[in-house]
């Protein structure tokens, strides 16, 4: 309860959670306010925005409205992150927790490609992963997942380095459990919260990577996202500006949204830490 | 020389996983749909079956997996990419045409950001809570949350459409002939909002680091000797507290190499420069896997390099790393 107290005392955590549940809300009430495909044609190309009330942001070079892809963006985004960050945490955890909690030979084998992967670029292997299962939405987002991964399998081997040898897992390891169960029963949820914050941090960049992969026309071009309309917003950027500018501002704050959530909760659970 | 045997050995360590990476992206790329013979059937407008055969046998891809990844470590050993279909060239000539933009636009961007993050980082601790600080923060937040590509076409809408002070892309002018310091300038001009643009996100990371190592070291016994001696503050800042304050700066870039190799490639696909990220792009679109695969070496190398530096600076800021090795 301390912890809630605390997070709600920071302005800043409290300013994250109100734009991240705005961005939330209008996820949901996307399918509500526009019924209609946000990709079909709604009425003339390149309208100004706050021109015409039908079109309260205006309209996109093939005359679809912006306000409508905005909406069903947020859900794009939302998606992609939610899942890639839950693909890359579950995969970190997983390889964290067995480097870490067994070391020798597992450690060296799992470090070893753990490093592989931060030693190649994320975005080129994003590229080369996009180049061979092609760009469909579950693949993009599991590529997503597939190249954020070893950060959190860092963090969770740290945690788990420090932990194995504490009193609770000997007392455990007396009692005659199984590794198996050690590691996910007694040590797991003590080396979690860490992990979780750190999974803002795996979210916000997830939103980026997906969002640079549409601007690339590289990500599912049949789904509204954000990124595929300031990708089409280039064509027409040095008069009608408008049509990258406005999806730009959404990822903008839909990514401060969710970083200020996670500094929050990082203040709210480390308080010794705070103001780093 | 201590320095350079223990930067020496981490080098020799890396090895290994440079070879763990080619074998794995090799046999990632064996799933991909169609091979080099097929991006140059669909060049030529198609052909017949027994043309195909005959230019498989011809660039070894008839034979097994194995023996394809044998053939292609050999000749990489030899430092032989191998062949662009797409640009007629070997691909280790294509790759080195379109190094030089890249290592610029990168060390450009790092320089920016290193620079700017320290000062920033610097300010940001010495008023810690007042008014520069929340100031300098808050701009962090937004930097860091800024995706680079979009924030590189309002700069081109800003910039080059409005003012029209500096060009929207491209390396240089190709149109007119310019030599010694004019096409220095030139290229200058070209790549002032290619960096700004890559180095933002870097800037917001670096200023983030720079302000908590500062209030860290800030806090330290040796810093109130510095001041109790009767150093003025500046003093204490330049001579005492920021060697001590810059080491994760330093390591940070060795960190975030990679992440800068991959931030260019859409910085690059932004402003139109002729580089490697570019060149990673074309070679996604055009299925030109042959030069993806030595995109993917020659990018693990050039982090690797990277790291290496980064080591040989750590141990020069520190003695303590060599008296440890």
């Amino acid at each position: 309860m301390d912890a809630v107290k605390r997070y709600f005392r920071s302005p800043a955590a409290v300013a994250g959670l109100i734009l991240l549940l705005i961005v939330i809300a209008m996820a949901i009430t996307a399918g509500w306010l526009y019924p209609r495909d946000p990709l079909a044609l709604a009425g003339r190309p390149l309208v100004w925005p706050f021109s015409n009330p039908r079109f309260l942001l205006g309209t996109d070079n093939s005359g679809r409205d912006i306000a409508a892809q905005i909406f069903y963006g947020a859900r794009i985004s939302l998606l992609i992150g939610g899942v890639a960050t839950a693909i890359a945490i579950l995969i970190g955890i997983l390889v964290g927790a067995f480097a870490g909690y067994y070391g020798g030979w597992v450690d060296n084998v799992l470090m070893r490609i753990t490093e592989a992967f931060q030693t190649l670029p994320n975005f080129v292997l994003l590229l080369v992963l996009v180049a061979v299962f092609g760009s469909t939405l579950t693949t993009v987002t599991i590529a997503v997942g597939v190249v954020s991964w070893p950060a959190p399998a860092r963090l969770t081997r740290a945690e788990f380095l420090s932990l194995r040898n504490r009193e609770f897992v000997q007392a455990g390891r007396t009692l005659g459990m199984k590794n198996i169960q050690l590691i996910f029963g007694e040590i797991l949820p003590n080396a979690l919260p860490p992990v979780i914050v750190y999974a803002s941090v795996v979210m916000a960049v997830a939103i980026l990577l997906e969002s640079a992969l549409a601007f690339l026309r590289l990500s599912d071009p049949n789904v509204a996202s954000w990124g595929n309309l300031i990708g089409l917003g280039r064509d027409v950027l040095r008069v009608q500006w408008y049509v990258s500018a406005i999806p730009g501002i959404a990822i903008l704050v839909t990514v401060l949204a969710v970083s200020l959530v996670g500094q929050g909760l990082n203040d709210a659970l480390n308080p010794r830490l705070k103001g780093r | 020389m201590r320095i350079l045997t223990l930067a020496g050995r981490r080098l020799a360590a890396s090895i290994p996983t440079l070879v763990l990476i080619l074998i794995g992206v090799f046999l990632l790329l064996q799933f991909a749909p169609g091979d080099t013979v097929d991006a140059m059937m669909a060049q030529m407008g198609g052909g017949d079956a027994a043309t195909a055969k005959e230019l498989r046998k011809f660039y070894g891809l008839d034979l097994s997996i194995p023996a394809q990844l044998g053939n292609y470590l050999w000749r990489l050993v030899r430092l032989d990419l191998g062949f662009s279909s797409i640009y007629g060239k070997p691909v280790a000539s294509v790759i080195l045409e379109r190094l030089p933009p890249t290592i610029l636009l990168m060390t450009a961007s790092l320089s920016f950001a290193f620079f700017f993050g320290l000062l920033f980082g610097v300010i940001a601790a010495r008023g810690v809570n007042r008014w520069p600080d929340t100031l300098i923060s808050t701009l962090g937040l937004i930097f860091y949350a800024t995706p680079s590509f979009w924030f590189g076409l309002m700069a081109i809408v800003v910039f080059s459409v409005y003012l029209q002070w500096l060009p929207p892309g491209g390396f240089e002018d190709i149109g007119a002939v310019r030599t010694g310091i004019w096409r220095v300038l030139d290229i200058a001009s070209h790549l002032v909002l290619p960096t700004l643009t890559l180095g933002l996100i870097f800037l917001a990371i670096y200023l983030r680091i720079m302000r908590a190592s500062m209030l860290e070291v800030l806090n330290l016994d040796y810093v109130r000797t510095a001041r109790a001696k009767g150093l003025d503050e500046t003093r204490v800042v330049t001579r005492h507290v920021l060697r001590n304050a810059l080491l994760p700066m330093v390591t940070l870039i060795g960190l975030q190499a990679g992440t800068m190799l991959g931030g260019s490639v859409v910085v690059e696909s932004v402003f139109s420069l002729p580089g490697l990220g570019r060149l990673a792009y074309e070679s996604v679109v055009q299925r030109d896997l042959n030069t993806l695969l030595g995109i993917v070496f020659v990018s693990a190398l050039l982090v690797i390099t990277v790291n290496f530096v980064v080591d040989l600076i750590y141990a020069r800021l520190d003695p303590r790393i060599m008296a440890e090795g």
